[in-house]
Formats: structure tokens, sequence, C-alpha cells
């Protein structure tokens, strides 16, 4: 038989409202109507075999040390699946369950399924590393969510393909999944603008993603005295491309000492980049980083000071997720070795 | 304007004294075809060799895919601009060599070429793997610069193309496709209570290798400007890019559109088709706002209901697209947009460089930073060296027993944005 494992909070435990919310994590001798609810929904396939719970503000309070005993009595079961609320828009349960359901899968290997409003905000701290059945904003949709859950732990305990979020009735996890479909693409476009046009329902294949906007920051006092930086996307690297950055999609960026140099020249650099032709910036790379003009405009007093080392990466093909990673920790350091500007040149 | 489609069958491709088809065979004079492709003194050496489906082979860095055809009834021939006078085509009969291709391969740029695997995982993901491919390698002569012998290299396929396609002028197709369009008045009174469609077909025009030509006509030089749908299945459009693999549209994509033949396939029953409005991708943004106003503009001016819009490439054309989408949906008419995306190789990342709400129908064909495995290939048609630098491979991507691990956009042809495959992603 299939074992899962429930986790609750202290009020679905029956210890007590917000006035228990303070008790730490402990593992029940029986489990509650909750876990029994859940149970009938398996109709035999499974047994919830422990519950465990956890005060909402002991949780958000000591969550390393509550997480850390939570897990403990998890993995004493060796369940199949471990099974988080639901926690409909409860914040800090909701926090809670999506945390715990991580972990589980992150920490034990073990599979998970959260349930909670869309709008609670554990759902997007961890729809990516669960997954977490919407339900309705409260209680009132315990009937709905519970046949849910149980129906979406079975398909994962079985190892069943798990459709998408529409399809399973989880928030979407905002991972892009391949899929094989039965008609060619041209032959989809045709049938859903013929769709659009008549008026009926049509699902688009990408939902369109929200941009960051970016402020910019305030001007620079005074230039002359600044410290400027060069950071670029165009792959320009010292010849032979010593840290391999990829032609597309890269994986990581490059840190050169540019101190003495004031000309790139066609021996000793070059770009990485694969997006576009690499003709002009490989004969003479200040092209694409500019450092031969800055060295005029420091030699003018028009700068302060040109910024010892460079940063490079490519920008083709790679993913806007990696190139805020890289931007976080190249700011980081820009920050920490007093650079007060910095020209960022594409392609 | 009516154009029918002769196809001859083609199922196997071998080589002979003389070039010629014989039922289903094409039979191929190698130094023949040797000597047409250095007829150009950029090129220096050459080599010929097949792939068929279900070989073990592994055909890189390649550049281009080519459909052999020949005009046989109607003004002009194929590849105008190129291989013939620029008269207009698109009319009368055109024998289609169907089942084979030419690919020409060789270190242009070095990462903006793909690969084409005939059969294992690789296969599934590229349509070239379902033809049988004469393949040329080609080297130019290396004290010329990329640009020359791109261009030797692209009008060498041509030149290929339309000597294969010679073979078939007399033969008599078993089975013909009929295409016909109409001016704009038949058509308003053949089909008063059809919506009217256009299709916006966005070209690769970022300069500098990424280019497309019409009728002979850099596009990147050209305003947005309308073709009769059936003068593409005549070569009317043709590529000079050298870009990521698995989005970039090669001449065969331009020859076999999928978007016209599906409304094609509408035509007159559920929709009007109205023709195709060809508009680039240039890199200013004084460009792209031109060119996505004038989309704009000649959809309002030829009164479409709706309009499909086909991308090529990523990144940059993003802007393109969403501008045109946006530009069009503003006048009222409706959109769908054919995709592909950047969503890293776990797919969590945002998958496009630019968005707006307006795009609400949007039609993908896949997360080209997938990553997949190829197995090690028997024979390797090109150089293998080159899939460490490859657009989606790294440094390590050809592993030591010979397989390669890589993004899927290494592969010609895997995540189309014509909407010419079934890969796509949620």
């Amino acid at each position: 038989m299939i074992k899962i494992v429930h986790y609750i909070n202290q009020f679905y435990a029956g210890v007590g409202g917000e006035d228990k919310a303070d008790v730490g994590p402990e593992k029940m001798a029986t489990i509650p109507p909750i876990s029994n609810a859940l149970k009938a929904q398996f109709k035999g396939e499974a047994d919830v075999v422990a519950t465990v719970y956890c005060g909402d503000s002991y949780f958000a309070e000591n969550t390393e040390a509550a997480l850390e005993s939570i897990l403990a009595y998890i993995e004493e079961e060796k369940p199949d699946l471990v099974v988080t609320g639901p926690a409909f828009n409860a914040g800090r349960y909701g926090v809670a369950a999506g945390n715990i359901a991580a972990a589980v899968t992150e920490k034990l290997g073990i599979k998970s399924i959260s349930g909670m409003y869309i709008e609670n905000p554990g759902a997007d701290m961890f729809k990516g590393k669960t997954y977490i059945v919407s339900t309705r904003n409260s209680a009132v949709g315990m009937k709905d969510a519970l046949p849910l859950m149980a129906k979406l732990a079975l398909k994962l305990v079985k190892g069943e393909e798990i459709g998408s979020a529409e399809e399973e009735g989880y928030i979407s996890r905002g991972v892009r999944v391949p899929v094989w479909e039965k008609e060619r693409g041209a032959r989809r476009a045709v049938n859903m603008l013929l769709n659009k046009l008549n008026g009926e329902e049509y699902i688009t294949e990408f939902p369109m993603p929200m941009f960051d906007k970016v402020d910019p920051n305030a001007a620079i006092k005074d230039i002359t005295k600044a410290k400027v930086a060069l950071v670029t996307s165009g792959g320009i690297v010292p010849k032979g491309n010593p840290d391999h950055i990829e032609s597309s999609s890269a994986s990581h960026y490059g840190k050169y000492d540019i101190d003495g140099v004031s000309d790139l020249t066609a021996e000793t650099f070059q770009t990485a980049h694969g997006g576009y032709d690499p003709v002009y910036a490989n004969d003479d790379a200040d092209r694409v980083l500019p450092v031969d003009i800055m060295r005029d405009l420091e030699k003018e007093g028009k700068i302060g000071k040109l910024h010892r080392y460079y940063y490079s990466t490519v920008g083709n093909g790679t993913s806007v997720a990696n190139s805020k990673k890289y931007a976080e920790e190249i700011a980081k350091e820009l920050v920490a070795d007093g650079v007060d500007a910095v020209i960022l040149t594409s392609t | 304007m009516k154009l029918e489609l002769g196809l001859i069958k083609i199922e196997d491709i071998q080589f002979a004294s003389e070039s010629k088809i014989d039922g289903t065979t094409l039979f191929v004079d190698k130094e023949t075809v040797k000597k047409i492709v250095l007829e150009d003194e950029v090129l220096v050496s050459c080599d010929v060799d097949i792939a068929k489906p279900g070989e073990s082979v592994r055909i890189t860095p390649v550049k281009d895919v080519i459909e052999p055809r020949v005009k046989v009834e109607g003004t002009g021939g194929v590849f105008p601009g190129w291989m013939h006078k620029v008269d207009t085509v698109g009319s009368g009969r055109t024998n289609v060599l169907k089942g084979c291709a030419v690919v020409t391969a060789g270190k242009v740029v070095g990462f903006q070429e793909g690969i084409i695997d005939m059969s294992g995982e690789g296969a599934k993901y590229t349509p070239f793997s379902k033809l049988n491919n004469l393949v040329l390698i080609i080297e130019p002569d290396e004290s010329k610069d990329q640009h020359t012998y791109e261009k030797a290299l692209r009008l060498a396929g041509l030149r290929v193309a339309t000597y294969l396609g010679e073979l078939a002028r007399e033969l008599s197709a078993k089975e013909v496709k009929t295409f016909e369009s109409c001016t704009i008045p038949e058509g308003i009174e053949k089909y008063p209570g059809l919506p009217r469609v256009a299709y916006v077909l966005m070209l690769q025009s970022q300069g500098l290798l990424h280019d497309t030509y019409v009728y002979g006509v850099d596009i990147k030089q050209s305003l947005t400007t309308m073709l009769m749908p059936t003068e593409i299945f005549d070569g009317a459009i043709i590529s000079g890019n050298c870009v990521s693999a698995c989005d970039k549209n090669t001449t065969f994509h331009h020859q076999n559109n999928p978007v016209v033949e599906e409304l094609f396939a509408e035509h007159g029953k559920t929709i009007n088709f109205v023709g195709v409005i060809i508009t680039n991708e240039n890199v200013y943004l004084a460009d792209k706002e031109r060119s996505s106003n004038w989309s704009a503009k000649m959809c309002k001016f030829l009164g479409v209901d709706g309009v499909i819009i086909s991308q090529e490439g990523f990144g940059n054309p993003d802007t393109d697209l969403i501008m045109n989408c946006k530009k069009i949906e503003a006048e009222g008419i409706k959109t769908v947009i054919i995709t592909d995306e950047y969503a890293g190789r776990d797919g969590a990342s945002q998958s496009l460089a630019d968005a707006d709400k307006a795009a609400d129908a949007v039609v993908t064909g896949g997360n080209a930073n997938v990553v997949i495995k190829l197995p090690k290939m028997d024979k390797i048609i090109g150089h293998i060296e080159a899939v460490d630098i490859i657009a989606g491979g790294w440094d390590g991507s050809l592993q030591e027993d010979g397989s390669i691990e890589a993004e899927l956009q290494v592969i010609t042809g895997a995540t189309n944005e014509m909407g010419f495959n079934c890969y796509s992603a949620r």
C-alpha cells in the first residue's frame, strides 16, 4: 500500500487556534479528522500512515529548527509521498506547507504536494519546487481540494505522466515542459486564429510573462571623479576564450584584467558570441567593448578611472534567470570594488 | 494566380555516371555536381555525399537545405533573381523533387551552423532526417572572408538544386497539388461571408550573415511589401542565414512554407486567404518601428480580419514580433503569433525577450534550451569538431565516445517558427 504522511497546522490538528500558534512540531498518535478525510479520497489505494503538525507562528519564527524536526518525523515513516495542507489563504500556514513540501522533495528525495489559494504567499514562493493544488481562499473549498490533491498524489507516486496545470488543477509551476503535438504548429496557428475570429475559446500555448521594470539610478554627480567599469553581453574575451564561454546560452561569465591595456587588437581579444557576425568584433574588439575610448577619456580627465576588470558573457540564447544571476554576482563585486558607474554594452 | 506543383517522388539517391531520375531514384553524377560547385573561383574544394533516412549518419555544420524544383509552365524560373531573371513566378506548373534535398555544409562561421542526424534521438527533431539528402561539403579559398564564403556557398547550393530540378523538366507528375489565390475584388466577390486573412511572414535580416533575399533583393534594404502566396513555392525567398540552427528558416522551409499551405487549405472554406506580407527584422530601432508600422498599415489597407505572424530567430527579433502583433491588434485585427522559446535548460526562465498583453494567442515551437543527448553515429559528413562551439553546444558537448550532449538549438529546424513541426512546450 502507498504510504502518505500528512502535514497540517495546529488548528487542523485540533490543538487550538491562534492562541496555540506557538506550539512546536509533533507527530500525532492517531490521525485527526482532516487526515481521515484525505485518506478516504485515496479509496484504499493509499494510507495516511502519520500526521505531523506545527504551530504556524512557531514555524515562522523557528523555521530552520522546526523544519529539521518535521523532516525527521517524516523520514521515520519512509512515506512514498507527503501531502501538506490545504492551507487555503492562511499566509503563515501556506508558507510552512510550501516550505515543508519543497524540503521533503529537495532534502529527502520524497515526492510531495501541497494545496492553497493562488494568492497565498506560499504559492508564489514554492510553486516551482512542489505541486501546489489550487484551492479556494477558505476552508469552504475543502471538499473540492481533497479529491484533486489525492488524485494528483496517486499519479505522482505511480509515476504517471502529469498533465498541464490546467488539466490537473495545480498552480502553474512556471516551468516550460516539452510536448509533442498531434498537429504541426502552422495547423495549430490556423485553428487558433479561426477560433479567435469566430469568438470561440482558444488557449494560448505560451501565456505572456510579466517583465521586470528597472528604474534607472540617479545620475552621477561628477563623472570626472567616477570609477567606471565596462560590462558586456557581447562576448568579448581574451584571445582563445580561456573560460570557454559558450557561443549561445552561456553557463557562466568571465572577469578579465585590463590593467595597462589601452587597445583591444585582433591578436589579443575576440568574441565568443554566436548570435552575430563575428568578423568585425574579432578584427577590433573595441567595437563592442570600447576600452580604447575609455582610456582616452581617462587621459583627458573626462572620467576618473576605468575599472581594472571588465566582465563579459554571451547574451545570445542565455536565459533571463541566468542573466539575472550573473548580474547579481557582478554587481556585488563592482560595489565592493568601489565602482561608481557601469557602461553596459550589448550587440 | 494559379500554381500547380507536380510532385515527383524521390525515394532514393545514388551516384552514377549520368544524372537522371529513373522511377523514384535520383541518380547523381558526382563529378558534374562538383564542377557546378567549383564554377565559383572562391570555392576551392567540394565533396559530395549522400545521407538517407535511418542511416547512422550525422551531417554538420549544416548551412542550408534546398529542395530541387523546376518551372515547367508559366513565367519565370525557380529562385528568381539568382538562377533566373526576375520575372514574376508563382503561376503555371512547377515540378518538385519530393523526398530529397540539397544540404550545404561548411564552417562559414563555426558556431552558426547546425546538425542533421539521420537516425536516433536527433532525427526526431529535424524534418530533414526524413529526406534523401545530397550533401555538399564545400571549402573556400582561405584568403576569402566569411561574407564572401557565405555568398559562394549559398549560390552553389542554389546552382546544384537547380541542376537537379532540371532533371524533372520532362517528367509528368503522378500527384499534382493546385494552389490558387485571387485578386482583392475576386476574393470579395467569391467569398463575401468569409473572414479575410493575411499572413505576415517575418524574415531574418539582422545583417552580417543574418540575411534573407527576395527575388535577389536583400530584404533588410526593403520596406515591408507583399507577395502572392504561390510565388514562395517557386523560390521567391531564399535563406542567406548563418544563425542558430533550430529556428532559422532554411530555403527548404520557405519553399514549403507550412503557414501558406495551411491557409490555402482553408481558403474558400473558412477564410479568404488574401496574401502574404513580408517584413524584415532589422536591428535599428527606427527600422523596427517603420517595418512594423508598415505591416500594420498593409493589414489595415487590405481590410483583413485576422493574421498569422511567423517569426525567424530569437532575442532581437522578439521585439519585431511583439511590435507587429501589438500594432496589428491595435487596428482591431486578430492575430496569432508563432515563435519559439529560450526558457533555460530547466524551462524555468522567461521565454521571450519581449512581451505584450496583445499577444494572447501564441503557438510555440518549443524550448530551444532543452538539453538533448545524441548517440554516436557511424559516419560523420562534415566537421564534427564544430560541435563544441556551435550555438547550443559547450566545451565538452562532443563526448569522448562520439556522442553529443547539447541544447536542442544545435539541430537544424528543430524549433521552427513557421510551425513546421509538432514539437512544442507548455
